[in-house]
């Protein structure tokens, strides 16, 4: 299974970021806790709009199956929810520890978005 | 011909002077409010409208039947509204700006456009007045194809005064292109000057005569005269600060309704534009020769 | 980190007044002016500024004029009528979105980024600041907007300072939404004018659509009493809160005209009113929602 985080940076130990659009960074582990990827998100933190949207799409390409983060709207809720992609939101701490707390405690998954469209 | 009344700062008195200006010429004028986001001429004019027209842009539908899921839409559109994703295609009609792209290029055309609203344009009579504004929907950001629409309905055969979104960004310039004049409305203050130089920097390379009327000409300081005389932008008019006025504004009536003496000044405003887009043409005319 | 935002529906009501005011009378504080098309706010801080960037916004399309072999297809796929008859693209009109690039058998069209403004982090004697200015006919697409309410949210974090202002946008199109998304606070300024009701209850609708916590504010609540009460009558159907209201006072003018706010300057009954909408906000507003995030 594929797990992505975004993240305020490159590794494990980074902070997560509750954004999801605009986050730096996309860390993408495995369930053991493997860092897989990690994808640089710059251009769409400066997107104009649908920064979110585009985020969904890099990692549907990539075949994610989790995401895990702090905010997701309606746009970018709607794009992983075709992709097939599953959401936890609200998630605080580095990225290490909302993956051990993901696979350890589980959690509940997100059936709508928790902020509202912005750009 | 056709007039607009811009500002580079808002509350400067613009719709005062567009509205009175367009009352004072009477059956011979039209008003068209082009501040889409913040219409006020109706306030002042309160004209009865007779005729609505939806605005809408057209944004893609997909034929889920010829799509191949190719992925093309969403790799030409810059705006981020068409994508294709897992075993579908999603379309984010809000963020489209009707572009049409991704209509052309699908290799299997399997996309055609439905209208998505994005205000409304309304036309009526205030008086012997011709009255059109637009209005855009709340939470729309796309105010340039509403100002298309309120200026497609420009009367060639009347004055048509256009009020002006404020500022000096693309709606503006989409506002006064194609207009003979530009009144610049400011006050003499700080604020009024710094965003007056703005305003006048982003219409000049336009190339329209420009003239600025200072209100409340008494409350300030004299830096806009001193840039005006400058900049070679000549003072049509001045208005003092007057309760009386900001009262009578306050309650939705027009200036010369409030203090009637002012429909000289206005009269004397149109007559002085006249002569400056006249010289101004004189001057176009000699260039080419 | 709380975030308050300034915003009127009309232009002209006192936004940047007040938010300078505010400015003064905030314990610590990072600026941030969001009303980039009439960037005002320091025209009265004066700031040092720090550190200039360039903001390159969207792209336009560009035409070779070597290669292109003047087949006019870009004409016919633009809609925004943005290609003119001598084949040349028209900046103002052309919105970025690569159509003609596209079509373009030559390849002669490329799409090119454009520089749309710039923005400053300052240092003014209120404290840090983050303003922009957009280049004179640019469009106003609300990413710079947002822009500056990131850097300024990111300073303040920076420094451990609790509190950003943020002066925004007039009107209720992109670059207001992008100045009070997500933000703790906003203040809505009005005037008691049937145009500023009109405009105020588009702007309060936008911000309740976000559902962003809001107040208002009426200057010069004075000049038609009336119509103050229209609009006091309004926010109460509407269960909005009156964070204060504000007599016409000239010594807010004469404060602007020494590039003063107007609660550094003389006394008088608008000095006074705006410090004890302040302590409103202070006590009632921020502080309240800070224990409850806690």
């Amino acid at each position: 299974m594929k797990i992505a985080i975004t993240s305020t940076g490159k590794n494990l130990d980074s902070l997560m970021d509750p954004r999801f659009g605009r986050a730096p960074y996309i860390v993408i582990a495995s369930s053991d806790g493997d860092l897989l990827e990690v994808i640089d998100n710059a251009v769409n933190v400066n997107a104009m709009r649908g920064a979110g949207i585009q985020a969904a799409k890099s990692l549907a390409d990539r075949g994610v199956d989790v995401l895990l983060t702090g905010h997701c709207g309606p746009n970018a809720f709607t794009a992983l929810q075709a992709a097939g992609i599953k959401i936890g939101t609200d998630q605080t701490g580095s990225v290490k520890e909302v993956l051990s707390r993901f696979k350890d405690q589980g959690i509940s998954f997100a059936d709508k978005p928790n902020v509202e469209a912005h750009w | 011909m056709k007039i607009a009344v811009a500002s580079g700062k808002g509350g400067t008195g613009k719709t005062t002077i567009a509205t009175s200006l367009a009352a004072v010429l009477d059956r011979r004028a039209q008003i068209l409010d082009c501040d889409v986001e913040e219409p006020n001429c109706h306030i002042l004019m309160s004209p009865s409208i007779n005729c609505s027209e939806v605005v809408t842009l057209p944004t893609p539908l997909i034929d889920m039947d010829r799509c191949n899921l190719c992925g093309k839409c969403g790799e030409v559109c810059n705006f981020s509204a068409i994508l294709t994703i897992g075993k579908t295609v999603l379309t984010f009609p809000e963020l489209c700006h009707g572009c049409g792209g991704c209509v052309l290029l699908c290799p299997e055309k399997a996309i055609s456009e439905i209208p998505r609203e994005l205000g409304v344009v309304e036309t009526g009579q205030a008086g012997d007045v011709e009255f059109v504004h637009g209005r855009i929907r709340i939470g729309e950001a796309m105010a340039p194809p509403i100002i298309k629409e309120v200026k497609k309905r420009i009367n060639v055969n009347r004055i048509a005064i256009l009020d002006a979104p404020p500022g000096a960004s693309c709606p503006v310039i989409n506002t006064v292109r194609g207009t003979d004049f530009v009144i610049m409305v400011t006050e003499p203050t700080p604020f009024g000057l710094h965003d007056l130089r703005i305003a006048v920097d982003a219409i000049r390379p336009l190339g329209i005569p420009m003239g600025v009327v200072l209100n409340r000409c008494d409350i300030g300081n004299d830096e806009v005269n001193q840039y005006c005389n400058h900049a070679k932008l000549p003072m049509l008019a001045e208005i003092p600060f007057d309760r009386k006025i900001a009262v009578g504004y306050s309650r939705g009536d027009m200036l010369i309704k409030t203090d009637p003496d002012y429909m000289n000044m206005f009269e004397r405003l149109f007559q002085n534009i006249s002569c400056l887009v006249h010289e101004s043409s004189k001057v176009h005319e000699v260039i080419p020769a | 980190m709380k975030e308050l935002v300034i915003i009127s529906g009309k232009g002209g009501t006192g936004k940047t007044c007040i938010t300078a005011s505010f400015g003064h009378l905030a314990d610590k504080k990072v600026l941030a002016d969001c009303d980039v098309d009439a960037a005002d706010l320091h025209i009265i801080l004066q700031p040092d500024v720090l550190e200039k960037e360039e903001f390159w916004g969207g792209v336009k399309a560009k035409i070779d004029p070597c290669k292109c072999i003047k087949c006019g297809l870009c004409v016919d796929v633009c809609r925004y009528e943005a290609i003119g008859a001598l084949l040349k693209i028209d900046g103002y009109s052309c919105e970025g979105c690569s159509v003609c690039f596209h079509v373009c058998p030559e390849k002669a069209i490329s799409m090119e980024e454009s520089l749309n403004g710039h923005w400053f982090k300052s240092e003014s004697r209120f404290g840090p600041m983050v303003h922009a200015v957009l280049l004179p006919g640019e469009e106003n697409s609300g990413k710079l907007v947002a822009l500056v309410r990131n850097q300024a949210r990111a300073l303040a974090d920076r420094l451990g300072i609790g509190l950003v202002l943020v002066d925004g946008a007039p009107g209720v199109g992109c670059p207001v939404i992008s100045s009070v998304t997500g933000a703790n606070h906003v203040l809505v300024v009005t005037e008691p004018s049937l145009s500023g009701l009109h405009d105020m209850q588009r702007a309060v609708k936008l911000v309740q659509n976000f559902k962003i916590p809001v107040t208002a504010v009426i200057n010069k609540y004075d000049i038609n009493l009336e119509i103050t009460a229209m609009i006091e009558r309004w926010l109460e159907e509407k269960g909005i809160g009156l964070s204060g209201r504000i007599p016409y006072d000239t010594t807010v003018i004469r404060a602007m005209v020494k590039r003063k706010s107007v609660v550094e300057d003389d006394s008088g009954p608008a000095n006074e009113a705006i410090r004890s909408i302040w302590e409103h906000l202070r006590h009632d507003v921020l502080m309240r929602e800070s224990q409850r995030a806690s």
